[in-house]
């Protein structure tokens, strides 16, 4: 029996091989210009069903999911944890089994703890996108980080780029490692010694204890927010200071031997992990990664919602042929 | 096949000349060559991936290739000709033809093949015909192009006991 490439589910990207990733990068291209399209939509995915079970706040990745789903004409339910029976016990397979029920093909999920994502997709026939668990992966951003800087640079291998902030808490910065090392990508990390996991070297990152030799080394800036919700303790003395010590600001990257490409991927606290002259500055990507996120996740849903395996062996020899 | 799809816009006015990935492209660029050369005009091309408009998404093959869709900005009252490779079930066509509605309302469309090989699953003709070919359900007739292919050249392969081809 054919496997599908990507297989039933995206929960991260340290699963995947540089060439699955670079797969969906490469099929993100042609969505993009859909969204540019007077009627932004195509029918690829009528019929089918999506549910996007939000058990965390979110406006960014469920509105870029949404639009993805719509897009290709989809059918999309949103399920947030509050208000939903979730609140009155219901455990998280029973969700979803009642979900399934009712003849769902695919879940996007967001959830507080880390493996929610693999623990739902064990458990469940339909296609699992994670879309954020806990401290582990977000692999979707990750994935849009990818195409952003590839749209900037043309490539990924061999880029320097440095990930900046609070690394303990973030799932964006775990995607973002493991995407840009199967690539080729050099990679660093920069923040507060109490942000940083312990032994992150040993992924084969690079640590910088100042910002300052990091704007020195890298080519490009993933500047992480503060995820001042998930720091239960005294990770930083305060925002004032954090904001001078690392804060990404102009005086801090005119310093730098050449303009720096600058990622962040929201919802940003301007004044704490980055100025506002850098966010809105010339070399600020960051509304093209939103816009990309769109094209990604449509990429994802439709390689994740076409070719089901046993319909594949049929399809056989005719893979990727669009003439007739 | 210039002059026949001339003749079916009535003119190059409002001709507009859509291949459909991956070889109708190359197969439009070059009729709109020879028609530019004779008419002394400038035609508008357009490139269609229909990929996205086909009718058995849940059984693409594991590692499908979306292609790109460039198409002029206003398609509104224009006379399109489709420019595809071969024509067999016709199912290509018509999802070509639900895209192009998504982007405008033309005045009119036309198809063009380079070969048709028979095999129609829905009610569709070509308009232009490069070669008719009487091909078994279970060949396979494949276009070569100079600009994909590195020759110019059109193959009617027979495969034993073969599955369908699309």
């Amino acid at each position: 029996m054919t496997e599908r490439f990507l297989g039933k589910d995206l929960l991260g990207l340290e699963p995947l091989t540089a060439d699955q990733i670079r797969f969906i990068l490469d099929t993100a291209e042609p969505f993009k210009e859909v969204s540019e399209r007077a009627i932004k939509k195509v029918p690829t995915l009528r019929g089918k069903t999506i549910v996007n079970l939000f058990f965390e706040a979110s406006t960014r990745t469920r509105i870029s999911f949404e639009f993805a789903e719509k897009r290709l004409s989809a059918d999309t339910v949103n399920v947030a944890a509050a208000g939903s029976s979730v609140e009155k016990g219901e455990t998280l397979v029973d969700t979803a089994r009642n979900l399934e029920a009712m003849r769902i093909d695919m879940v996007v999920m967001r959830h507080p703890a880390s493996g929610a994502a693999r623990f739902l997709a064990d458990r469940i026939n339909s296609n699992v996108i994670n879309a954020g668990d806990g401290t582990h992966e977000h692999p979707t951003q990750g994935l849009l980080d990818l195409l952003t800087l590839r749209d900037q640079f043309g490539r990924i291998e061999g880029l320097k780029v440095c990930i900046c902030g609070d690394i303990l808490h973030s799932r964006v910065a775990r995607s973002n490692i493991w995407g840009l090392l199967k690539l080729g990508a050099q990679v660093a990390v920069c923040g507060p010694v109490s942000l940083l996991p312990m032994g992150i070297e040993d992924l084969g990152v690079t640590v910088f204890r100042r910002i300052e030799d990091a704007i020195q080394w890298a080519d490009a800036l993933n500047v992480l927010r503060l995820q001042l919700e998930r720091m239960h303790g005294g990770y930083i003395p305060s925002l004032r200071e954090y904001n001078r010590v690392f804060g990404v600001t102009v005086e801090r990257l005119e310093k730098a031997p050449k303009d720096l490409v600058i990622l962040h991927p929201g919802p940003m606290n301007r004044g704490v992990e980055i100025d506002s002259r850098v966010a809105d500055g010339p070399h600020s990507m960051i509304l093209g990664q939103v816009t990309n996120g769109v094209a990604v996740r449509m990429a994802v849903l439709y390689l994740l919602a076409g070719g089901r395996p046993e319909m594949a062996e049929a399809a056989k020899g005719r893979a990727g042929e669009v003439t007739e | 096949m210039s002059r026949e799809i001339v003749q079916f816009a009535g003119g190059t006015d409002r001709l507009v000349l859509v291949g459909i990935q991956r070889r109708g492209p190359e197969l439009a660029h070059r009729l709109a060559v020879l028609i530019e050369a004779k008419e002394g005009v400038s035609l508008p091309r357009g490139t269609l991936d229909i990929t996205l408009y086909r009718d058995d998404v849940g059984t693409i093959g594991p590692k499908p290739v979306v292609g790109e869709t460039h198409l002029p900005h206003d398609l509104d009252g224009t006379c399109i000709m489709i420019v595809d490779d071969v024509l067999f079930t016709g199912r290509t066509v018509r999802a070509a033809m639900d895209e192009l509605t998504d982007f405008g309302r033309p005045a009119r469309i036309g198809l063009c093949a380079l070969i048709d090989r028979g095999g129609r699953e829905l009610p569709i003709q070509a308009d232009v015909v490069g070669k008719r070919v009487d091909a078994r359900p279970t060949d396979r007739v494949d276009v070569l192009l100079a600009e994909v292919d590195g020759r110019d050249a059109v193959e009617l392969v027979r495969v034993r006991g073969g599955g369908a081809g699309d």
